[in-house]
Parts: C-alpha cells; sequence; structure tokens
C-alpha cells in the first residue's frame, strides 16, 4: 500500500507565520517522500537552527534538530555510519551561508549522499529580520534600519565551486516542481543542493510571493502578471555532465550554468542547473578502501562478542609494537 | 656511581635531522633487550631547525616517568650541549662533535633569548669561553666524562657503495652518536642492528648505510677510549611479551577494541597522530573471522568533527573525535546538544599548554575545570582522566561503556605527557574488557518515546535506522518524544531526569574506577593527583619507599562525577595532603576543596611546560617531610 503524505506529518502544532514559504517545503518534503514510499523509520531529516530549522518536529520521520549552522556535519555522520538512510538536511539562509557557510563547502568537497534543503528567504526569519547572506546589497527589508549593506552571495555558484554535484533551484509556492525537485535530489547519488527560494511575509517584503509571481508586472495586452521565476527545463536546459564527454562539452555545461546562476531581478531560473555523475560519492571512495562498507557500515558492525567481550582480534596491531 | 640497567639518556638535536629516529632506535634497542623503557619527546612547534629533544630512562624495573638528571648526554649538534650539559650527572657522559667545540653561543640560532642570555652569565660566572668548548670544560669539572665523536671523519671512511650523501650523512650524526652511547655502556650492537631494522623497516639501503656508520661509531668508542665508564647496560631475558609504543597509539588502540567504528578529526598537536594511527590501521578482523573496519573522516574543523561524530552516534555507530583545547574550544556548544540530547559521544581530548594557541607542543593539565564545565547551562557529562598508557589503552573501552549505559557525552581527558611518551608494557588484553552498550535497543514499537521518563533517568534508546523508534531530537528543551517544550513542568522534569542520569552513573561505577589508592593510606603524607604524573608519582614513591618514608598516592581517575564521599574520607584522614598537578593554580586541589571542603595543606603545580619528573616529586615530598615546604610549590624543571 503506498503511503500518502499523511503518514509523514506529526500532530505537533506548526507555529510558522500564516503563508511562510517553509509550509511550502514542508508539505512537498512530505509528498516527496510519499510518492517514493519510502518507509519512515528509514528516513531521517536533519535541520539548523532557524524557522526552518523546526521542519523536523512535523514530519514523521526521524527528526533531528541540530544546531545554528552544523545541519551538514550532523547529517553527514549519520549517513556514513548508516548509509542505508534517506538522509535529508534543511536549514535556513544564515544557517547555511552564514554561520555553517564552511561546512556547506566542505560538504561539497565530500559528495555524501544526502539531500540538502536551502530556505532561502534572504532574512534571518527567527531572529527578527536581519539580512541574510543572501540579501543583495542596498536592499532594505522590513525590519532593517538601513539597506544592507553587504553584498548578497550566490548560493548555486557557492555550490558550483564546492563541488556539489546536483545542483537546482525551486520555489517554495510551486508544489509541483519542489516536489519533482526533491524526488530527483534523493535519488542522485551524491550530494544534492536545492536552493529554495522561499518567501517571508513577516520579514521579506521585498522578494514577496507577489514579487516572484510578477503581480506587479502586468501584460499590458492580457492584464496577466509576468512571473519573473521561470523554468529552465522548459527552455531545453540540460544539466547532466555524464562520464565520456569531453573537456570542452563540460565547459560548456559549466559555462551555461554560470549564465543561469547569475541570472536574477527580472528572470530568475528554477529547475536542474547541474546534475554530475562524474564524481563519485564519499561512500563509494570509502567503498575503495572499506570493500565491504555496504554491508557492514559502522552503525552495522558487530562490536561485541556473545559474552560481551570486544570483537576485534588485535593480534596484527599489538605484533607490530612488540618489543619481547 | 657504578649501576647496571639504570640509565636516563637524552639525545638532541635540530627538528628534522633524525633526532626521533635516533631515540627511537635507542629505545627499541633497550626494549629488544628485555629492558624497560619509558621515553618522552620534547619538540618545538615548527617543522625544521629548532631544537627537538627526547629523553629515555631505562631499567630493569619498570620506568613510567622522566629523570631530571641525564647520564648520557647524546648530541650531534651545539644546542643539545648548550641546553642539556648542565643536567649531566657527574660520573656521566656528553657524546659530541669535536669539530663544534669553537662554536660560540652567540652563533647558535635556534636557541631561544631567554637561554642565552642564561647561558651568557652562567659561562662568564665561572670565566669560561662562551663556547660549546666552554660548557664542556664546565661539565668536565663537575666529573662528566667527555666522548667527542668525529662524526665526519668517520663518515669518510664510508666508500664506494657504501658512501651517503651529504644530506643523509647529516642525519646519520645522530645515529651514530646512538651507537657511541650503546659502545659506552657496553650495549650489544647486535641489538642496534635489530633496532634499525625494526626503525626503518623495509629500507634496504638505509638499514645498511646506518648499520655501517653505527659501527664505526661504536668501534670508535672501543678503540679510543677505556672501557671503565661506571654504567652499563645489559640484555635479559624475559618471557613476558611486552609492546612498546605511545600514548597516542595506547588510546586508538583502546578505540578499535571499543569498538569505535567512525573517528573523525581536524589536525591539531597532540592528537592527531591517534587519528593517523587510526587511518592506517582501519581494516581488521573480528575474532568471528568476520572483516571490522573504521571510517576516519578528515573534517574542515571542530565542530565539524564532534557533530559528525554525534551523528553518527545517533546511527547507533560507537563514534570518537580527537583533539586539543583550541579544539574542544570550539566543540562547546555540540557538547551541550549531546548533553540535552543524551547522545553517547566520545571526546578524546588531549590538553596541551594553553590558553589560546598556548604552547603547541607542551604539556599542561590546564584545561580541567574548563572541561567539567564547557558548554552553556547544566547537563550531564562523564569526564574520565587516564594517569599512564595502560589506562589510556583501557579507560577508552570505559569511556564508550559510560557513554552508552548512562547516554552523556563523555571526555577523556589526556595531554601531551601521555600523547607523545612511549613505554614498554605488557601486552594489552582485549578479552579482560567487557563492551557495554546500555539500552541500545534493536526493535521499538508502538508508543516508544525516546526520552521516556524513568527511575534512573536513562531511557531505551533507538538508532537512527530502527524500526518504531522514530524519535525526535533539537537544541531546544523538549518532551518525552524529543520535541520542542517550554513548559515550565515538563523542564523540571526533563532538568531532573537528565541530572538523574549522573547519580546513577555516580552510585554504579565502581569504585577501583573512580580511583586508585597506591600505599598506605594512613601515611604521613597523602599525595594526590590526576592525570599524567602518575607515573613520576610511581617513580618517586618506590624511592621514598625504600628510604622508608611514610607515602601514599591517590590518584583520582573519575573527575566527573567527582567521588567526593570517597575523598573525603580519604582526606579527613590523612596526615599531611599535597596536590600535584601540571597547572598554575592547583585546579584539581581547588575542585576537590569545593566537593569535600578538605583543602591541600601543599600544591605542588608546574605550568612551564613541561611534565613533572620523578626527582621533582621525590624532592618536594622530602622537603614538605623536612616541615619547610612552601604551601605553594612550583616545580620548573625543563629544558
Ligand atoms: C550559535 C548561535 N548564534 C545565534 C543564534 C540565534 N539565531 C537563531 S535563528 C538565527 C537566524 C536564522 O536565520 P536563518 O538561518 O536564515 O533561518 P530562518 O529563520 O530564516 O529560517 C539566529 C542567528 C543561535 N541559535 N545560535
Ligand atoms: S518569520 Fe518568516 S520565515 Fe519565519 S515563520 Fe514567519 S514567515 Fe516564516
Ligand atoms: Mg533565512
Amino acid at each position: 500500500m503506498a503511503r500518502k503524505p499523511q503518514d509523514y506529518k506529526t500532530d505537533v502544532h506548526n507555529n510558522w507565520c500564516p503563508g511562510c514559504g517553509d509550509f511550502g517545503i514542508l508539505n512537498a518534503v512530505q509528498m516527496a517522500l510519499a510518492e517514493l514510499d519510502l518507509e519512515p523509520h528509514r528516513v531521517a531529516v536533519f535541520s539548523g537552527i532557524g524557522c526552518s530549522g523546526k521542519t523536523p518536529h512535523y514530519i514523521n520521520t526521524y527528526g533531528i534538530h541540530t544546531l545554528h549552522g552544523r545541519v551538514l556535519p550532523y547529517a553527514t555522520g549519520a549517513k556514513l555510519a548508516n548509509p542505508d538512510l534517506t538522509v535529508i538536511a534543511v536549514g535556513g539562509d544564515g544557517d547555511g551561508l552564514g554561520i555553517g557557510a564552511g561546512h556547506f563547502v566542505n560538504a561539497g568537497r565530500r559528495n555524501v549522499d544526502i539531500t540538502y534543503i536551502l530556505h532561502n528567504n534572504g532574512v534571518y526569519g527567527l531572529t527578527k529580520g536581519q539580512a541574510s547572506p543572501t540579501l543583495k546589497l542596498g536592499i532594505q527589508t522590513k525590519s532593517l534600519p538601513q539597506p544592507n549593506i553587504n553584498q548578497g552571495i550566490n548560493p548555486l555558484m557557492i555550490a558550483l565551486a564546492a563541488g556539489y554535484t546536483f545542483i537546482a533551484r525551486s520555489y517554495a509556492y510551486d508544489m509541483k516542481h519542489l516536489v519533482s525537485i526533491i524526488k530527483q535530489a534523493i535519488a542522485h547519488n551524491g550530494s544534492a543542493f536545492i536552493d529554495v527560494l522561499q518567501p517571508c511575509p513577516t520579514y521579506n517584503d521585498i522578494n514577496t510571493r507577489e514579487w516572484y509571481g510578477g503581480e506587479d508586472r502586468k501584460d499590458p495586452q492580457t492584464g496577466k502578471p509576468l512571473p519573473r521565476v521561470y523554468k529552465l527545463e522548459k527552455q531545453g536546459y540540460d544539466p547532466l555532465i555524464t562520464p565520456g564527454m569531453s573537456d570542452a562539452e563540460i565547459t560548456a555545461k559549466l559555462n551555461k550554468f554560470i549564465e543561469k546562476a547569475l541570472e536574477w531581478g527580472d528572470r530568475i531560473p528554477i529547475g536542474i542547473l547541474l546534475k554530475n555523475e562524474t564524481v563519485p560519492s564519499y561512500e563509494d571512495r570509502i567503498l575503495q578502501r572499506i570493500p565491504f562498507y555496504r554491508e557492514m557500515p559502522p552503525a552495522k558492525q558487530t562490536i561485541a562478542d556473545e559474552l560481551g567481550r570486544p570483537a576485534i582480534d588485535l593480534t596484527k596491531f599489538l605484533e607490530e609494537l612488540k618489543v619481547t | 656511581m657504578h649501576r647496571k640497567n639504570e640509565l636516563s639518556w637524552l639525545v638532541g638535536g635540530a627538528q628534522g635531522s633524525g633526532v626521533d629516529s635516533a631515540a627511537n632506535i635507542f629505545a627499541k634497542a633497550c626494549a629488544f633487550g628485555g629492558l624497560y623503557v619509558y621515553g618522552q619527546r620534547e619538540y618545538y612547534s615548527n617543522i625544521m631547525g629548532e631544537h627537538s629533544y627526547y629523553q629515555v630512562t631505562v631499567s630493569d624495573r619498570p620506568v613510567r616517568s622522566t629523570r631530571s638528571y641525564t647520564d648520557i648526554l647524546v648530541s650531534a649538534d651545539t644546542e643539545t650541549v648548550f641546553l642539556h650539559a648542565r643536567d649531566v650527572n657527574p660520573g656521566g657522559a656528553i657524546i659530541y662533535d669535536p669539530k663544534l667545540t669553537e662554536t660560540a653561543l652567540s652563533k647558535v640560532a635556534a636557541l631561544e633569548h631567554r637561554a642565552r642570555h642564561d647561558l651568557q652569565r652562567y659561562l662568564s660566572s665561572k670565566n669560561l669561553p662562551e663556547t660549546m668548548g666552554g660548557m664542556l670544560q664546565d661539565a668536565q669539572a663537575r666529573g662528566v666524562r667527555l666522548y667527542p665523536v668525529p662524526f665526519d671523519e668517520l663518515l669518510q671512511k664510508m666508500t664506494g657503495e657504501k658512501a651517503p650523501q651529504l644530506s643523509v650523512a647529516k642525519r646519520m650524526a645522530n645515529t651514530m652518536a646512538v651507537a657511541a652511547s650503546c659502545a659506552l655502556v657496553r650495549y650489544d650492537l647486535k641489538l642496534i642492528e635489530r633496532a634499525l631494522e625494526d626503525v626503518f623497516q623495509g629500507k634496504k639501503r638505509v638499514i645498511e648505510l646506518n648499520l655501517r656508520a653505527c659501527e664505526l661509531a661504536y668501534e670508535h668508542i672501543l678503540k679510543n677510549f677505556a672501557q671503565d665508564f661506571p654504567l652499563v647496560l645489559e640484555p635479559l631475558t624475559v618471557s613476558e611479551p611486552r609492546i612498546y609504543l605511545t600514548g597516542n597509539q595506547a588510546t586508538a588502540l583502546g578505540k578499535l577494541a571499543a569498538g569505535c567504528t567512525v573517528q573523525t578529526y581536524y589536525p591539531i598537536s597532540p592528537a592527531t597522530d591517534e587519528s593517523v594511527y587510526l587511518e592506517a590501521h582501519q581494516l581488521f578482523e573480528r575474532g568471528s573471522g568476520e572483516p571490522g573496519a573504521i571510517v576516519v573522516v578528515q573534517v574542515e574543523d571542530e565542530i565539524s568533527a564532534i557533530t559528525m561524530a554525534t551523528g553518527a552516534a545517533l546511527a547507533g555507530a560507537r563514534a570518537a573525535t580527537s583533539t586539543s583545547g583550541p579544539g574542544f574550544s570550539l566543540m562547546v556548544e555540540a557538547l551541550g546538544w549531546a548533553g540535552i540530547n543524551e547522545v553517547p559521544v566520545v571526546v578524546t581530548l588531549y590538553s596541551r599548554g594553553s590558553p589560546s594557541t598556548g604552547l603547541p607542543t607542551r604539556h599542561e593539565q590546564g584545561d580541567l575545570r574548563f572541561v567539567l564545565h564547557a558548554g552553556h547551562g547544566e547537563f550531564p557529562r562523564i569526564v574520565i582522566a587516564s594517569g599512564d598508557l595502560e589506562e589510556c589503552f583501557y579507560d577508552e573501552i570505559r569511556a564508550f561503556n559510560y557513554a552508552e549505559k548512562y547516554q552523556v557525552p563523555v571526555v577523556h581527558l589526556l595531554d601531551k605527557a601521555l600523547a607523545s611518551s612511549s613505554q614498554t608494557l605488557t601486552v594489552f588484553d582485549p578479552q579482560r574488557c567487557r563492551i557495554d552498550r546500555g539500552q541500545l535497543v534493536s526493535t521499538a514499537g508502538e508508543g516508544y518515546k525516546r526520552f521516556v521518563y524513568t527511575e534512573t533517568g536513562i531511557s531505551p534508546r533507538s538508532a537512527l535506522g530502527t524500526p518504531g523508534g522514530i524519535f525526535w531530537n533539537t537544541g531546544d528543551e523538549h518532551d518525552e518524544l524529543g520535541h520542542i517544550t517550554e513548559d515550565p513542568v515538563e523542564r523540571v522534569r526533563m532538568m531532573e531526569k537528565r541530572a538523574k542520569k549522573l547519580e546513577v552513573a555516580a552510585r554504579e561505577i565502581p569504585l577501583s574506577e573512580k580511583l586508585t589508592i597506591f600505599g598506605d593510606p594512613n601515611a604521613e603524607v597523602l599525595l594526590l593527583s590526576w592525570g599524567s604524573p602518575k607515573g613520576a608519582i610511581l617513580d618517586a614513591l618506590e624511592v621514598l619507599h625504600a628510604e622508608k618514608h611514610s607515602v601514599c598516592f591517590v590518584q583520582c581517575r573519575l573527575l566527573c562525577p567527582l567521588p567526593s564521599d570517597d575523598l573525603a574520607q580519604l582526606l579527613q584522614k590523612a596526615k599531611r595532603r599535597v596536590c600535584i598537578e601540571n597547572n598554575y593554580s592547583g585546579q584539581f586541589a581547588g575542585l576537590v576543596r569545593e566537593a569535600t571542603g578538605i583543602a591541600m595543606d601543599h600544591r605542588i603545580v608546574k605550568f612551564n611546560g613541561r611534565p613533572i619528573t620523578m626527582n621533582e616529586v621525590y624532592e618536594s615530598v622530602k622537603q614538605i617531610l623536612s616541615g619547610k615546604a612552601p604551601r605553594r610549590m612550583v616545580l620548573t624543571h625543563g629544558a
């Protein structure tokens, strides 16, 4: 019997503000899990700190709400210890690109098979709307006393430079799109990063649902809004890098990636920007060193015999150190 | 001063010039000959050029510490003579390169300003030239014997096939000096050969070259000097199998025995070698014939190290990280997270000279108070401190057991002295140990609550992936399921639940794992300590007991929860209470006073970055017995 999104819900009281983009992301995760029909106990959702950090409490799988900025190393540890788990990490833009930026970059180097969903709302929601690392220079959102003095960083470009092998962007209010991207991210073998544009109606009065939807710029002919967000897949954009591609082909792909990643303002692309199948996952690299890693990962080794004595045979190592 | 099989030996030289290898060759040669060996490694935070030295104590009885004096000083450079000649015992020896005798103190680059000034003053006060020769004259005047070994000339005898390149020759001088010292004590060259083969494993040409050079140095001593050096080393036949290893290795082996399958780390002295050893020994066998492995991850920082290990522990692996003070400083927020979420993660902490970067490669026990309180707020943790290499091994296994039984983070507090000292020990026996995973459940079911309230405060723990065992964690205060709560009643219950676990631990952990008493606790003087001073104290105790002094030693191993009642009982009865530790303020003495109300009569402290020697303990106790000791005694030995 296939599972339904309902099966992934808890009865924990949700205390996000009405209309928060986080609801979209939460629902999309639950729908993706249901459509993939993943057994709840085989899934672990990790989060950082922030409004977004509360996500795991609303999902009926293992849910680990960690520290501000540290979601990726916690999630990585769990995945490496038990690679059978489906591990999803979620967190805010402050969480992942401010305090946790070092982990964000280094997780890319590792390419562990996890999915990382960034709730990109341009603000520090839970601390009442300060500028987040993605907020553009000169923008003054509601609770900023003065316009933002820093440049905004581009999560997609950092992800590329760091080595993420699956890089996508989606939009919190495009449920179908987001569900599909999350499913593909989970299916990807390696670190999958999804930058989700997440309106924060309470503190970000610039990048609102209306703004993304283009309500401010209606087509003079039809009178319909011209959405800023558009879908890459509809433009024939092909994110795939596969083994055997020539250097020139790969360079062309990356150039295209950069071109798209830099678009902002009137046209904001969403979709999969990169799916690189040429880089082995961290687990596959471990497998080169530990041939039985998949069958006997760290969490599943028998470490004691039936009497409780250490199961390891240290003879060989002690022999190396013997002097008499 | 005729002595057989009792020697304090020191080799020094520029970092990167083969001092460690030379010391290893000597120590191994002694160990292969059935002698007990203790080696202390001292080095700068530098890759090449600064002065490092290695002091080796050899005996036919177990040795656990360094002496303040040196019987044989082995050098091939000037720094070593300048810095250590004054510690050579009358009747002892200095092996040196005669071509360096004219080298002026002012020309010796790798000396600290303070040391240079002191030496200048010393030499001029004795009307001696400010050269290495001046130091040698001074030593000779005190009855030290001088043994010049012309390394270059000897090396020139190696022709053809066997002639080394200049750069290699330079490194070989140290090995030759070792051989010369063995000739002095009439120790069998065959054992040096064996040590060479062991230290330069598989490098045939290196072994050949070094062996030839050693022969030349050995012959040089036999040919040019009377064989009347009063100290002799003689191999013994022993049937007991022994190992020779460092504290980093002992701890790593303890982790393997404990079933640790994930180790994370960010490089830092003096912890790194442990992780490197583990990665080099990643694959192993289980008694059942099954293969086993540990995943070692070098991460981006210490925050990642502890959080990744915690993630692995959540998934059910025994997981640990290893660090030193600066790294642990970064870990504290995550320590609290493990505390509130009751995750059994183990942190092996090698303290070193502090604060900040401090003395990166030097010894100190300055982190005790920090470790006990690290993290904001109140949460249970267990802190244990090992006193020697054997305990490093066995305690590491206990660390994991405590962590899983009481579902708390555990800090295994070690230090630089333990990390980089090496010792001959009876082969470890993992079969003596038991692995206790506490209430780790393999299945759970309907109504499972990860943090269910229980009598002991300990709740059945499921690992991520366990059917029916779904739970939530949060750094916020949580309810029994692990969801956020700010309810005042729930808060009190949860705090009490967590706190209770430590009371249970305090009750259940046997006294033998909390503290050890050496000697009669009703002695005139009770020495109290924790961690690495144990070796020096025990070695001193042997001498003091032989001289019929009434002294006992209490080593505290469980630092949190502190066995306050047991300590109070012992201290109340004690006549003179003395606490010895490697920090400035006497942190443990203060802690004990806080917990028991009993103040120490004397606090012996040392914080110059060097471990306490046997002689320092001995002399301090003698001073205390004489009634002339101040309340706070500061030890300062060490170059
Ligand atoms: C170490 C630390 N510093 C500061 C905070 C306070 N804090 C809580 S949430 C937050 C910002 C969250 O912003 P973001 O990551 O963008 O998440 P959002 O609330 O927008 O989802 C901060 C700074 C904290 N919890 N921990
Ligand atoms: S503050 Fe913004 S991000 Fe946080 S819950 Fe409210 S709307 Fe959502
Ligand atoms: Mg945010």
